[in-house]
């Protein structure tokens, strides 16, 4: 795929894109409203596991610590060994030589890292490109960047797009995400322009949040993006996935999320190929109900493992 | 409007998400057979007047109904006569108050036994009467609780007084809430009630009788006479009522506009509508379209306020027509007491018929007719799909008349002045909604039309502080808010 290039038609447009809260609240107290139970619940539960991206993004995190997300990633729970993998570990760009040891070469759990300045986004572009680069080298399937949000709200809409599409390129063959940081954004308005900006300057994915910042992945800001990559694939044929991350904590939220997914992209987006969840301890709650269902009861949340 | 070509990208969004069955199982036990509550006792009515109620969502009979006759109603506005004369009527605000906190708590407590029974009884879903219908009625119970001690601010610069004995005749699309709408200010003023709910719902205005017992409320205050037209005439026409407060059909409002005339009776009329829901180019067109489902598909679209006409600007239309037909293919069409279901049963088999002819009238007309869910529509019971009608006129049946059905008539316009033509080429005028992002029209278009309510951005809202009520042949008086207390009072 050839460099997008930045036209300010284009930019127009993505601004024209209008969002009325209230109602966006309404639509998506209807998805809350859903009711899923039995083997319906049973099914989105697995699907959900299998579309974790298990994060650790800290400043104390270890080799040590790395190894025992992999190996979770790889089999969540060793009593129910049926149970899906997770898509992906998500971890600064240091790590990922630790976690490409504790995966394997032929692991089908992606490895994932924040690269671009992660959180902020404020370092110089070469260094950005320099640093995906390096990332991609050292065994990373996908990037997860962050858009500079400064450029994004005083108009530079040309340099958040430029930057973007330097990545992309970076990247080479690895799966790009970009994340817009949606708290900083303040209006869905914003959300919805930030969203065609990253998906036109060539993102695979566009996730909601580094987790960093509050609010993260409201299911507001979600819906507005959905919207987002159904424009895009209608208009073009090119799926766009979607990531949420950050304070997705309970299985209910994550199934909310889905129901969101199927009733605004449809099926061809109920997979890890399209939807993911930034997350770190979704996984637990996540065992914690599929456990409920095979066993008839809740056990003790000390059951599973917390990292 | 434009087919797709088989080419371009498409969404499978219906069966994206099949979900199993999740009933609500609260235990709602319906009676067999249902009387009359006058003068505080419940009685069973006479054996001979019973008719049949069915449950819409199976066509199954629910129970057994009697009829009041006039001998009946009489002992019901004598009991309200007596109550209004010797306590209720000049019992202090505050205390009356009292007893109407009461009543909304207890409400809210029994509100899932309600919804259960609402559902069964309209066929509405249970998402729309626990969400919607039972907080509403008991919000209206606690705003016009708040107002019983308040009443000579009600008109400023006078003294009010109680009106008397009112009669009720409420309709079937929201049994429990219509009855709250006119309980509530009436009680709250001073009057005394004798309330007929429609014939084919009956079965939560009799629990509602049980509640006004637990909170002891005087026996007399409110009574309920079961029955179908008959009865009702035999309320409005009986001459110890000071009052006549009817929501139903435009048709029936002229019946009893015509029987009272002339009898000194007070009158309020909430009536049908044709809703124009007005789309803009410029709004926020997601949001737009969920505006239109919730104007048209909320309650099966049995609503007098419902956004039954679409008016889109020519521009975006066939845009807007493809993001509609893709959000109504995620809507769920079935049993009501499933939790997930979105759209449910018509209210009856005559309105069943009803809704089906106008999409008749509407094909032969030249209208193209597009129906679409997210799931099979049931064989069994009172359903119809939603339905879009497209290239009708403004001089189409399906576009003058009300249909009272999940049909919406779908039409388009080039400038504000035409909407604004088109919106009030209508004989009814109770609701309209206007879809823009951009102040300065909304405003504009919004005060230019005639009609008793407007909704920014926004369908099918409601609020016990705000007043609700129609012009033209949609009827006259508000409910709701400070001028929901005026048709109950006097000026002294």
């Amino acid at each position: 795929m050839s460099t997008a290039t930045f036209r300010p038609s284009d930019a127009q447009q993505w601004h024209s894109a209008r969002v009325d809260n209230a109602t966006t609240a309404r639509r998506v107290a209807r998805a809350r409203a859903r009711s899923i139970k039995t083997e319906a619940k049973d099914r989105l539960l697995r699907l959900a596991l299998s579309m974790v991206d298990l994060t650790t993004l800290e400043g104390a995190d270890s080799p040590g610590r790395v190894r025992a997300l992999c190996r979770k990633a790889v089999q969540p729970f060793a009593e129910m060994p049926e149970l899906p993998h997770v898509a992906a570990v998500c971890v600064y760009p240091t790590m990922v030589p630790w976690a490409g040891q504790a995966l394997g070469a032929d692991s089908p759990v992606k490895i994932a890292s924040v690269a671009t300045g992660f959180p902020s986004g404020l370092t110089p572009l070469p260094i950005k490109l320099e640093e995906v680069q390096r990332t991609v080298g050292l065994g990373a399937d996908e990037i997860d960047m962050v858009i500079d949000r400064g450029a994004f709200l005083s108009g530079d809409d040309q340099r958040v797009f430029e930057e973007i599409a330097a990545i992309k390129e970076a990247c080479g063959g690895a799966t790009l995400k970009v994340i817009l940081e949606t708290g900083e954004l303040g209006t869905l308005d914003h959300v919805a322009a930030a969203s065609r900006l990253a998906i036109a300057a060539g993102a695979d994915f566009i996730k909601t949040s580094t987790g960093k910042i509050k609010p993260a992945a409201t299911m507001e800001v979600g819906l507005v993006m959905l919207e987002a990559i159904r424009e895009h694939f209608l208009a073009t044929g090119r799926a766009v996935g979607m990531k949420p991350a950050g304070g997705i904590r309970t299985a209910k939220s994550a199934l909310h999320w889905l129901v969101l997914v199927a009733e605004t992209l449809g099926s061809d987006w109920m997979t890890p190929e399209r939807f993911r969840f930034g997350a770190s301890s979704l996984v637990g709650d996540l065992l914690h109900q599929i456990a409920r269902r095979t066993d008839g009861h809740y056990a003790s949340p000390r059951r599973f493992s917390v990292d | 409007m434009n087919q797709q070509k088989p080419s371009d990208p498409t969404l499978k969004l219906r069966g994206a998400l099949p979900l199993a069955p999740a009933p609500e199982r609260c235990p709602a036990p319906v009676p067999e057979r249902l009387g009359h509550f006058i003068g505080g006792e419940v009685v069973p009515g006479r054996d001979e007047s019973l008719f049949t109620s069915y449950e819409p969502a199976t066509g199954e009979p629910l129970c057994q109904v009697a009829a009041a006759d006039a001998e009946e109603v009489d002992r019901a506005v004598t009991a309200a006569r007596s109550a209004f004369d010797r306590v209720w009527g000049g019992m202090p605000g505050a205390e009356r108050g009292k007893y109407l906190y009461r009543i909304a708590r207890r409400i809210q407590e029994r509100s899932r036994e309600l919804a259960v029974l609402e559902s069964r009884d309209n066929g509405k879903p249970i998402r729309e009467t626990r969400d919607v219908d039972l907080p509403l009625v008991a919000a209206h119970f606690f705003y016009y609780a708040g107002w019983a001690d308040k009443l000579d601010y009600a008109i400023p610069g006078q003294r009010v007084r109680p009106v008397g004995v009112a009669g009720q005749i409420i309709p079937w699309n929201f049994p429990l809430l219509m009855a709250a709408w006119k309980l509530a200010p009436a009680l709250a003023t001073g009057n005394t009630v004798v309330l007929k709910p429609a014939e084919t719902t009956p079965l939560t205005a009799m629990m509602l009788a049980e509640i006004l017992a637990e909170a002891e409320l005087p026996p007399g205050v409110v009574n309920i006479v079961n029955g179908a037209g008959a009865t009702g005439a035999a309320l409005v026409d009986h001459p110890g009522v000071d009052k006549i407060a009817f929501t139903g059909s435009t048709e029936v409002g002229r019946i009893i506009t015509r029987a009272t005339a002339g009898s000194g009776k007070r009158l309020t009329m909430e009536l049908g509508g044709k809703g124009a829901n007005i789309v803009f180019a410029d709004a926020a067109l997601d949001q737009a379209v969920e505006g239109v489902i919730d104007g048209i598909f909320f309650n099966q679209g049995q609503v007098c306020c419902a956004g039954s006409r679409l008016l889109i600007e020519e521009g975006i239309a066939a845009a807007f027509l493809d993001r509609l037909k893709r959000r109504i293919e995620t809507l769920r069409i079935g049993d009501p007491l499933d939790k997930n279901t979105d759209v449910g049963a018509l209210n009856s088999v005559e309105q069943l018929q009803r809704v089906q002819r106008y999409i008749e009238i509407g094909r032969r007309q030249g209208a193209a007719v597009w129906q679409g869910s997210a799931c099979p529509t049931p064989e069994q019971g009172y359903f119809v799909a939603p339905t879009l009608l497209t290239g009708v006129q403004q001089t189409d049946t399906v576009v003058r008349e009300e249909i009272f059905g999940p049909v919406l008539s779908v039409l388009t316009f080039r400038t504000p002045d035409e909407a604004i033509r088109k919106a009030n080429d209508t004989e009814y005028g109770l609701a309209a909604s206007v879809w823009t992002e951009k102040a300065s029209k909304l405003f504009e278009v919004a005060h230019a039309l005639n009609s008793g309510v407007v909704w920014a951005n926004g369908a099918n809202l409601f609020d016990p502080a705000s007043p609700f009520g129609g012009m033209r042949h949609s009827g006259f008086g508000r409910e709701g808010g400070i001028a929901g207390l005026w048709p109950y009072l006097e000026i002294q």
